[in-house]
């Protein structure tokens, strides 16, 4: 029987190892896995590289995997957001590595990583510096720069409903990085509110088919990061 | 001669008016975070557009009433929004097939300098030790239709922002269609930029004066 919902974070976080590479779901708070990325803290990996789009904010979830110091490297979009410190200050201090990435880009190298496409090319970033030392090739006149997928060994993703096959659907724009990162991971983890029996799920409206999905936990009422955050909480508490 | 005193020209509201005027009816449209968003308030009326916000909504709605924010329902600048009858929502990868396919027709971003061949640069000053953060500015400007550019003419400082050339860092390379600022609406052209409209009680020579790049009548 094929049964992925296990009954506890630490399972679903367990065997990450030192020095991987880990998706993260979310723009901003929205979609962010933040009790994953708390089992992920107490779990103890380290020098990892994260790709999620911004770093998050406070010294909760992302923020607080990064102010542990178990991030060697952030592959984002955009970096600062409200309330975002920690990894400024890390970056300032040349504590952390930093690969920037237009988000489009960044999206379509995730997809591109799940879809066994090794490379692309886009008009995204032509001319300015961050085409520079890249590949170009002009196609119908125009000029566009190669970029390659990313891949990575876990993502850590926040779903709204899942089965136990592992079909996902999501909550409004929380949806955001996560369908593409479930299909980018060799383990993708979810944490889910909702588990639903096989059939409940109207197949017409699956938005993340159960094969790029491997472990799920349920999260009933997942904490609400600004939140925690206007409270000054700082993980683990 | 120009005269020594500085015009103020269209305010705020008054420069998100001409660019609501000339968005067509049935757009889909992208606007960027913060001054760019005031130009929602006015399209006129029987006019449809729909908002896309590339962190995957199409169909943007006002910000909800107080008491009826939802974390998970947000725009581009992760502000609470809400989504109309008709919307729908997406992955990344899907929001930015729309951007970069060239399906969004028209976007409205601010900016801190643009040239005059069209040029933009609103990312970075690229000041040694800055944290860069680009977000998806730069597919933005490499793929939608119809770049709009909504800024204050000069810089606080008096310092020109429509430039010969950008010294900040690139945007995106010839990439505004049009630029609406509190001075002037200038269009990018082939032969140069363009003066299409001015605000009341400024000349050509005024306007000239205050601008690097070179205008055309």
């Amino acid at each position: 029987m094929i049964n992925k919902i296990l009954t506890s974070v630490e399972e679903a976080v367990h065997g990450i190892f030192d020095g991987a590479t880990i998706m993260i779901s979310g723009f901003g708070e929205a979609g962010s896995p933040i009790e994953l990325i708390h089992a992920l803290i107490d779990q103890g990996a380290k020098n990892l590289t994260i790709v999620s789009n911004n770093t998050g904010s406070g010294e909760v979830g992302l923020a607080a995997l990064i102010a542990h110091k178990r991030v060697k490297k952030m592959i984002c979009s955009f970096p600062r957001t409200a309330n975002s410190t920690v990894f400024p200050e890390l970056y300032k201090k040349g504590e952390i590595e930093l690969e920037i990435v237009p988000q489009g880009t960044l999206a379509e190298r995730i997809r591109a990583g799940g879809a066994g496409i090794p490379a692309f090319y886009t008009p995204t970033s032509v001319g300015t510096p961050l085409a520079e030392q890249k590949e170009s090739r002009t196609f119908e006149g125009v000029t566009y720069v190669m970029e390659h997928a990313i891949k990575a060994d876990f993502a850590l993703v926040k779903a709204l409903k899942a089965d136990r096959y592992g079909n996902l659907i999501y909550n409004k724009t929380a949806r955001n990085f996560g369908p593409i990162m479930c299909t980018a991971a060799k383990t993708t983890i979810v944490q889910t509110e909702q588990t639903v029996d096989l059939g409940a799920l109207d197949p017409e409206c699956v938005v993340t088919p159960g094969i790029f999905v491997q472990r799920v936990v349920q999260i009933e009422n997942p904490a609400q990061e600004s939140k925690l955050v206007a409270e000054n909480r700082r993980y683990p508490w | 001669m120009v005269e020594n005193k500085i015009i103020e020209g269209w305010d705020v509201k008054q420069m998100a008016q001409k660019v609501a005027l000339d968005i067509p009816d049935g757009s889909y449209v992208n606007l960027g975070i913060g001054i760019p968003e005031k130009v929602a308030a006015f399209v006129p009326e029987g006019r449809e557009l729909i908002y896309h916000t590339e962190n995957g909504l199409l169909g943007m709605g006002p910000v909800p009433v107080a008491g009826k924010e939802d974390p998970e329902l947000i725009n581009a600048g992760k502000k609470a929004v809400t989504a109309i009858p008709g919307a729908c929502y997406f992955h990344h990868a899907d929001s930015f097939t729309m951007i970069r396919g060239k399906h969004i027709d028209v976007c409205v971003l601010g900016a801190l300098q643009v040239a005059e061949n069209g040029d933009l640069a609103n990312w970075s000053t690229g000041e040694p030790g800055a944290i860069p953060a680009v977000g998806g500015a730069m597919d933005l400007v490499a793929g939608v239709k119809t770049i709009y550019v909504i800024t204050k003419h000069n810089t606080k400082t008096g310092e020109a922002k429509i430039v010969k050339q950008c010294s900040y860092p690139l945007t995106g390379k010839a990439v505004v269609n049009r630029l609406y600022t509190n001075l002037a609406i200038l269009d990018i052209t082939d032969q140069g930029l363009k003066v299409i409209e001015m605000a009341p009680g400024v000349s050509f020579d005024y306007l000239q004066a205050v601008t690097e790049a070179k205008l055309i009548a």
